[in-house]
């Protein structure tokens, strides 16, 4: 294949990547935005949604997209009502104090992987997607015969690997019109600015608490769903996207939701298209080494701006 | 006694006791305890810097996986002796960790940890990307010709034991008399209250990085030993599960306590050596461990032990 085609091939598996990746990003941005504190266990959350999405649609028989509805339904509720267990279970006990919280969910990381290995198994497995019909992309070229457009051989994306595309869209559409225009966004930002006044103001700050941290880890286990007719579900999964979504988090600026989203949007296509071209260990070398310089040298992201105490 | 003799001669006390254990054990944990020393130097390190220092850092295999591979690299491809080998290991954790601890000491709190985290994925990495030289994951054997000492065969299990004993027993004595200098002194006081020890005119970066250096270098030192004395390096020892044990050793010990990492490690070994004859899943045992401590014991054993009745435990 040419290069012109190739990069638009690159660009379009970046851009599946980086839709996925802004859902989860944004589920750790969110929990990390209004609770202050990191959940290192986002990651299994991601896995826990792929393994259930497998439980859920190798249940239900018929047709395939029959069994992803379902698993798009349950796995996120499941994930989320699992979540907020576990927040009123562990990390309301010890207060949300930011650095107990990471060792309390490390411990939690390994505890869901290792019962997901001990249960589901070592092996990955497959989630058939409802629909994945192969669309051929046109690419177009100023040869002798003037402007042509044609189809270059291998030149094309799944049906499938669009609809994730615009669903991560939708969703996220659906996370900024809930933060900003319902009641319960409302509650939150105020639990953000400022928990101890809020909770003065009635707000039940610890049980929202435990929905965003619900919520957060619930929009994990749908990027998971939405990924998992592509990849496999396995008990190892959840690493990379949680390092992703810490790098994501990070260089959009530590709670800020637009600013998350512009960041998926540029690791997930740039670890694409880079990944095409170079080799991936070095791409994610140059990525975390300019993530930890990120943090040392502009603590507020690339896009946040600093905060007022 | 004072409180001082007390405590050295209860350390110089487990030192002889190990000793002579190396005597007494069955060759199964006499192997395990040699193991166990050469971990708990590890942990003695990351207690330097967590317990001591209130620095929580989640990427201490770097130092751990730089002494490993200092070590065994210049053994492997420029066919250095163990003695310049060893050394070159303990140099390559502490100029690493001069870096990251300049780098990363502009950070407090959430930020080092995801910092160091970040630095020693990069390590973990750079392994894997000159899988040429480090053999990656895989890793790679020290041939036992490649492991006498001056005419001592470190492969052998009676002086691999008490290569371990030497290691440890100077790594611990080291802290135990860090503890008790102003400098270590001063390191507590920044675990307390940085502001209140910034305020009395003590230059807190300065202490800390120096905290970080020798954490950093203590860490550098078990990974050649551990190199060395076990005969392999892989990559498996730079990955994030190798951050963590430390930090689980030490909570579970007792972060702030001298004999606390040996007893955490000593404890955790077995623990995990216990679960995985019973499943594959043995990381569990890790996992739970790490929950309940946070949530019930964040002071571990020696803490519990000094709270309740030793208050003069160092």
């Amino acid at each position: 294949m040419e290069f012109g085609p190739y990069l638009l091939l690159a660009s379009m598996e970046g851009a599946v990547t980086a839709a996925v990746l802004a859902l989860t990003a944004v589920g750790l941005s969110l929990v990390f935005g209004v609770m202050r504190v990191v959940n290192v266990a986002h990651g299994e959350f991601f896995m826990l949604g792929a393994v259930i999405a497998w439980y859920v649609a190798s249940t239900v028989g018929g047709h395939p997209a029959l069994g992803f509805v379902a698993a798009m339904i349950i796995a996120p509720l499941f994930v989320g009502g699992l979540a907020a267990l576990a927040d009123m279970v562990f990390l309301k006990r010890i207060a949300y104090d930011p650095e107990r919280t990471i060792v309390a969910t490390i411990g939690l990381l390994y505890i869901i992987q290792q019962v997901t290995l001990m249960t589901y198994g070592p092996d990955a497995r497959p989630v058939v997607p409802p629909f994945n019909t192969r669309l051929a992309l046109p690419w177009f070229e100023f040869g002798e015969n003037g402007f042509e457009i044609y189809w270059p051989w291998g030149l094309s994306i799944t049906s499938y690997k669009l609809f994730v595309i615009v669903a991560a869209g939708v969703i996220l559409l659906g996370v900024w019109g809930m933060m900003t225009r319902s009641k319960i966004g409302l509650i939150m930002r105020a639990t953000q600015l400022d928990g101890e006044m809020a909770q003065a103001f009635g707000i039940p700050v610890e049980r929202v608490y435990a929905m965003v941290f619900g919520i957060g880890c619930g929009l994990a286990a749908m990027a998971a769903v939405l990924i998992v007719p592509i990849q496999q579900a396995h008990y190892l999964m959840g690493g990379d996207p949680l390092l992703l979504s810490f790098i994501v988090v990070i260089i959009g600026g530590l709670g800020s939701l637009p600013g998350t989203v512009i960041a998926a949007l540029l690791i997930g296509m740039s670890d694409g298209i880079i990944s095409v071209f170079f080799t991936p260990t070095l791409a994610k070398i140059l990525a975390t080494l300019a993530v930890a310089l990120v943090l040392v040298f502009r603590p507020q992201g690339l896009f946040g701006t600093r905060e007022h105490d | 006694m004072t409180d001082m003799t007390k405590s050295l001669s209860l350390h110089l006390g487990l030192i002889a006791l190990l000793l002579s254990l190396n005597w007494l054990l069955p060759s199964y944990h006499h192997g395990n305890l040699a193991r166990i020393m050469v971990l708990a130097i590890y942990a003695i390190g990351y207690n330097v810097a967590f317990g001591y220092t209130g620095l929580l850092s989640l990427g201490h295999a770097m130092f751990f996986a730089a002494g490993m591979y200092g070590m065994a690299l210049t053994v492997r491809h420029l066919g250095w002796s163990p003695a310049p080998a060893l050394i070159a290991g303990i140099l390559s954790g502490f100029v690493l960790s001069v870096i990251v601890g300049l780098l990363a000491l502009r950070t407090s709190g959430v930020a080092f940890m995801i910092v160091t985290l970040m630095f020693a994925q990069s390590v973990f990495l750079i392994i894997l990307y000159f899988t040429e030289y480090t053999r990656g994951d895989e890793g790679f054997v020290i041939q036992q010709a490649q492991r006498v000492m001056g005419g001592i065969d470190l492969s052998e299990a009676h002086n691999r034991y008490l290569a371990a004993l030497l290691g440890f027993g100077v790594c611990l004595m080291l802290t135990w008399f860090l503890v008790g200098h102003p400098f270590g002194k001063t390191l507590i006081a920044i675990r307390e209250n940085e502001e209140r020890a910034r305020m009395l005119g003590y230059n807190v970066y300065l202490h800390k990085l120096g905290a970080v250096v020798i954490s950093g270098t203590i860490s550098a030192t078990a990974g050649a030993l551990y190199g060395l004395l076990f005969g392999y390096a892989g990559a498996t020892f730079a990955t994030v599960q190798y951050s963590i044990f430390p930090l689980l050793w030490v909570l579970l010990g007792g972060a702030g306590t001298l004999l606390g990492p040996f007893v955490g490690t000593l404890f955790m070994f077995y623990l995990i050596d216990f679960t995985s004859e019973i499943t594959t899943a043995y990381m569990l045992v890790a996992g739970v461990a790490l929950v309940l401590l946070t949530l019930f014991a964040p002071q571990g054993f020696m803490g519990e032990l000094r709270k309740r009745a030793l208050g003069w435990l160092p």
